[in-house]
C-alpha cells in the first residue's frame, strides 16, 4: 500500500497492563477542552472481530484495543491509511480521528485461514 | 492461417481485448532463432482446489472440465501458467498436501507439458511456501520465451502477502540483466497495484514492485486474485486479471464487502473460465481471448 495521503496512526503494543498504565496518563494529561479518547476494546479471532462494528461521532476520536486470541492477525482501516499486526499475547492499541463521515470497511490483512476473506468490519463515523 | 487470424474466427468465449500496441520492433529478448516469433500461452487462475461450499456446488469438477477445454483448442499454448490459489487453504499439512497432489495430477491430463506453476495465499501463507515449494517447485522464478522475458512474482507466502525485501532484491538483479525496451511480462498472484486495499485487493510492498518496473518500457502484468478479468493502467504499465475457476468475485468496489457471486443453477459456470494471451513480441503486443469453462 502506498497511500501519500496516509495519516498517521498512534500504533502502540504492550501487556494489558501497560494499556491501562498508558489510559491512565492519557486521563491526567487531559486539559481543558480536550475530550478523552474513548477506548474500544476488540478481540481478533479466526474469523471475526468482536466487536465488528464501531460507531463514532464525526470529529471524535477513538482508541482500538485489540487482543488477538489466536494469530498475528492484521487490522487494516485503508481509507483512513491506519494497519496494525495484531500479536497474540498483548495489547495492540490503533488511535482513529474520524475526520469524515460515512462507512469504512476494516479488515484482516494478515491471510489467516479458510475464511480470512469474511473477517472484516465496519467503522461508522456518524456526521 | 495466421494465428492471429484463426483467433479472430475462433474466440467464442467473449471478445478479444487488445491490450498493448507499442510500435517499431522492440529488442527482442533472448538470441534464440525462435525469438520473436508469434506465441501464444493460457492462464488459469484461482481453482481453489479443495473448496466446499455453495458458491460452487460443482467445486470436484470444475477444473477437471477446464482442463478438457483447454486440450480441446485446436492449437495447443507454448505454455501454461496457473496464477496461484491452485488449493483453497487448509490448516492441516497433511491435507495440504494431499490436494496439491490431487490438483498436480487432474493438471497431469493437460496435453501441454510446458507449465508453470505459481502460488496464491491460500497455498503457501500458511506454511510460507513449504508444501508448495515440494510438489511445484520455486516460488517466484524468470524465464524466457521466444524474445518475451517472463518474470513470476511470489506476493503469498509472507502471511503479510508482500513480496519482502529479499525478493525484491532478486527482482532487482534480474532486472539489471534485461534490456529495457524488452518485452516483459510479470506474472502474479495480487494485483501490485492497489486496487481495493479494503477489499485485500493490493500487494503492501506492490508499489517498490512497480518502482522497479518503472523503466522498462514494454511492461504486462498477468494476475489472478480477483476472480474477475479486470484491466488497468498504472503509466505505461499494463494490468490484466483473470477470471477464477471455483466462484466469481463482484466488481471492484461494487458492494460494500466481497462476498462470492451466487452459483446460478441456471447458469452453471458463469463468470468462470480461463484466457489465452496472443504474445507478437515484435510488437510487445498481447491479445487476449476469455474462455468459459465449457465450450458449447
Ligand atoms: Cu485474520
Amino acid at each position: 500500500m502506498n497511500n501519500p495521503a496516509r495519516r498517521r496512526a498512534l500504533v502502540r503494543g504492550g501487556s494489558l497492563a501497560a494499556t491501562l498504565w498508558v489510559g491512565a496518563l492519557l486521563a491526567g494529561r487531559l486539559v481543558a477542552g480536550e475530550r478523552e479518547d474513548r477506548v474500544i476494546e476488540i478481540e481478533a479471532k479466526r474469523f471475526e472481530y468482536t466487536p465488528n462494528e464501531i460507531r463514532v461521532k464525526r470529529g471524535g476520536a477513538v482508541t482500538l484495543a485489540f487482543r488477538s486470541i489466536d494469530f498475528v492477525h492484521g487490522f487494516s482501516l485503508p481509507d483512513l491509511g491506519v494497519r496494525a499486526d495484531l500479536v497474540p499475547g498483548r495489547v495492540t492499541e490503533v488511535r482513529i480521528k474520524a475526520k469524515e463521515a460515512g462507512k469504512f470497511l476494516f479488515l484482516c490483512d494478515n491471510f489467516c485461514g479458510d475464511r480470512h476473506e469474511e473477517m472484516n468490519g465496519m467503522l461508522i463515523v456518524e456526521a | 492461417m495466421d494465428r492471429r487470424d484463426f483467433l479472430s474466427l475462433a474466440a467464442v468465449g467473449g471478445g478479444a481485448v487488445f491490450v498493448a500496441s507499442l510500435p517499431g520492433c522492440g529488442s527482442l529478448a533472448g538470441t534464440d532463432k525462435s525469438a520473436g516469433t508469434d506465441f501464444y500461452f493460457v492462464q488459469l487462475s484461482d481453482i481453489h482446489w479443495g473448496y466446499k461450499g455453495p458458491a460452487n456446488p460443482e467445486a470436484m469438477v470444475t477444473l477437471g472440465k477446464a482442463v478438457a477445454t483447454v486440450n480441446a483448442l485446436d492449437i495447443q499454448p507454448d505454455f501454461i501458467v496457473f496464477t496461484g490459489d491452485l488449493t483453497h487453504t487448509t490448516d492441516d499439512p497433511g491435507e495440504r498436501r494431499r490436494r496439491m497432489n490431487e490438483f498436480k495430477s487432474i493438471v497431469a491430463d493437460l496435453k501441454v507439458s510446458n507449465i508453470r506453476f505459481m502460488p496464491g495465499e491460500h497455498d503457501a501463507s500458511l506454511d510460507r511456501g513449504m508444501a508448495f515449494k515440494e510438489i511445484f517447485g520455486a516460488t517466484h522464478y524468470r524465464f524466457d520465451h521466444k524474445g518475451v522475458h517472463f518474470l513470476a512474482l511470489d506476493n503469498v507466502s509472507d502471511p503479510g502477502t508482500k513480496l519482502g525485501d529479499e525478493q525484491l532484491a532478486w527482482m532487482g538483479e534480474e532486472l539489471d540483466k534485461l534490456d529495457k525496451a524488452a518485452p516483459l511480462v510479470v506474472l502474479a498472484h495480487r494485483p501490485l497495484f492497489d486496487l481495493v486495499p479494503k477489499w485485500d485487493w493490493a500487494t503492501r510492498d506492490g508499489a517498490r514492485a512497480l518502482a522497479l518496473l518503472q523503466p522498462f518500457q514494454k511492461v504486462t502484468v498477468f494476475y489472478g486474485h480477483i476472480h474477475q478479468e479486470h484491466h488497468h493502467m498504472t503509466g505505461h504499465i499494463a494490468h490484466h486479471s483473470a477470471k477464477s475457476l471455483i466462484f466469481p468475485l463482484p466488481a471492484p468496489g461494487s458492494q460494500d464487502k466481497p462476498t462470492p457471486v451466487l452459483w446460478d443453477p441456471a447458469m452453471p459456470y458463469r463468470g468462470l473460465g480461463f484466457r489465452e494471451v496472443d504474445a507478437n513480441p515484435a510488437a510487445a503486443s498481447y491479445v487476449i481471448n476469455e474462455f468459459p469453462v465449457l465450450r458449447t
